[in-house]
């Protein structure tokens, strides 16, 4: 068995690849259960089998707000927490629209984007929530 | 084995309320300490357990033992946010039913008001803060959205938290807002937007301020010079740190950790007199009125409306103003307690100072005293009540 210390830990290897362009996840090959953010061990069970694999970047806005913020600041910006298909929920922000025209389940996909000057992943409406 | 009804709070201070210039958190928090002494009538020496959780103090029962000279047999620091105090309540009350310690202060301090506004104590999310987040602003933010969207709730329903609590607080003069007036629906919402869908008026309010109670075992509490308070039940729990990794928006370990605390108490939440829980913003009143079962999941915001909360309705909840409209120095859990505490000591005849017209709730004999910490994360119950309740 491979020790926990063989290379760079799940959070240099997942910003490692955002800067290569690719949003991966992981997945617990035992339950199948998708993992976000990136763990040591698989949350829950403690199975030392998680495996990184591509999200397909297709989510739904769980929750959203609009942060007021004065404009000589930079203006008012979304935080939203959306929900993978694959199951795991992240915080982002959801562009291409205003910060407060942001709603709940709102589909959206993943995009690669510098965020507080590192890549991260933001989300686009690809379409209106019911 | 139980530890319910092993120790009682006989002695609570507060210090430095609302503004306290010229003064750190330690001489705060110190005041308290002497104050809640004074009140128990029971020696600084005779003070061997000690618990402390602040944001200006990372190992705070260290440094307030250090700084009352004492040496604690056994201490516990233990930081979950705002509700550290009644995880250290329950603490405390093991500690003294093992025998490990005999007297035993919780204490927490702060000066965030005069020192330059919100003390944070996190650290930043590594997961989230590239985004902004204003926590722990954003987080309830989100959770409130999330509420709205599943229940159907208003930003008008919510505002009657805030609302109530106003009216509690104009009948305390020791609130923060006691001289600012009533407040109405129409100003909550027209307050300004900070993270929508919370406007200014949704938010705790920032000021200084300290506080502390002492606790024996039971024994000896009978005999102490205020009536004793006992603790009768008491469960913590906690699922997440972040808020992207807290399960459901809506529902908080409210939901286990006051099952169990009511279980240990064997009193459910219809018994509660007075219900104070750590409102940090409006929308956590609604979901712990829920998760603590004084309603139906989603019928919080129902439940509120018309007075039902505020002096005069069914159920007393955060009679001091809250943290909306009394104190909230950034943790403000024991603040929680020490009101829970007090009102049955009022009711029992104890002299705990001037209140409006039903400020004090005739015959409160039990009240919860609910903590909250980080965003909506640590949750912990406190059962507490007269030795009638026993």
């Amino acid at each position: 068995m491979s020790g926990y210390f063989d290379g760079p830990g799940p959070e240099a290897q997942y910003r490692a690849y955002l800067a290569e362009g690719r949003f991966m996840i992981q997945r617990s090959s035992s339950s199948g259960a998708y993992v976000f953010y990136p763990r040591t061990l698989a949350p829950g069970t403690g199975a030392q089998d998680l495996e990184w694999v591509e999200a397909s970047g297709m989510g739904t806005v769980y929750a959203t707000t609009c942060t007021r913020q004065r404009p000589e600041k930079g203006g008012d910006y979304n935080i939203a927490l959306v929900d993978l298909d694959e199951g795991p929920r992240l915080m982002t922000r959801v562009e291409g629209v205003a910060a407060d025209a942001v709603t709940i389940g709102m589909r959206v996909k993943a995009r690669i984007a510098e965020v507080g000057g590192a890549p991260n992943v933001v989300f686009d409406v690809v379409e209106a929530g019911a | 084995m139980s530890i319910r009804g092993k120790a009682a709070c006989v002695g609570l201070g507060m210090a430095g309320m609302g503004e306290a210039p010229g003064r750190n958190a330690m001489e705060i928090m110190a005041e308290a300490v002497g104050k809640a002494l004074d009140d128990a009538g029971i020696p600084l020496s005779e003070v061997d357990g000690l618990f402390a959780a602040t944001a200006f103090h990372s190992m705070a029962a260290m440094s307030l033992a250090e700084h009352l000279g004492i040496q604690p047999k056994f201490s516990d620091g233990s930081n979950i946010g705002g509700s550290s105090f009644m995880a250290h309540a329950l603490m405390a009350a093991m500690a003294l039913d093992a025998g490990l310690c005999n007297v035993a202060v919780i204490a927490y301090g702060s000066n965030q008001r005069t020192a330059g506004g919100f003390k944070s104590i996190s650290e930043p999310m590594p997961f989230e803060a590239a985004y902004g987040p204003r926590n722990p602003l954003t987080a309830y933010a989100l959770a409130t959205s999330r509420y709205m969207h599943e229940f159907g709730a208003t930003r008008e329903q919510i505002a009657e938290v805030a609302v109530a609590a106003r009216a509690w607080a104009l009948l305390n003069p020791e609130a923060f807002m006691h001289e600012a007036g009533p407040l109405t629906t129409d100003e909550v919402l027209a307050a300004r937007m900070i993270s929508d869908p919370l406007g200014k008026l949704d938010c705790c309010l920032v000021t200084d301020g300290g506080a502390a109670i002492v606790m024996t075992r039971a024994d000896r509490a009978r005999d102490s010079a205020k009536p004793p308070v006992y603790l009768l039940g008491a469960a913590f729990e906690h699922h997440h740190r972040m808020i992207s990794a807290m399960p459901s928006l809506t529902t908080t370990a409210a939901a286990a950790s006051g099952a169990r605390a009511f279980e240990m108490a064997g009193y459910g939440p219809a018994a509660m007199h007075t219900a104070q829980l750590y409102d940090a913003f409006t929308i956590n009143t609604l979901l712990f009125l829920e998760d603590l079962g004084f309603c139906g999941k989603g019928e919080g915001a129902a439940f509120v409306q018309g007075g039902a909360i505020a002096p005069g309705g069914r159920l007393k909840v955060n009679t001091n103003g809250g943290g909306l409209s009394c104190i909230h120095p950034g943790m403000y859990g024991l603040f929680v307690t020490i009101e829970a505490l007090r009102q049955i000591r009022a009711a029992l005849g104890s002299e705990e100072g001037p209140r409006g017209p039903g400020g004090w709730v005739d015959g409160a004999r039990l009240s919860v005293a609910h903590g909250n910490g980080g965003v909506l994360s640590s949750q912990a119950t406190c059962v507490w009540g007269a030795s009638e309740t026993l």
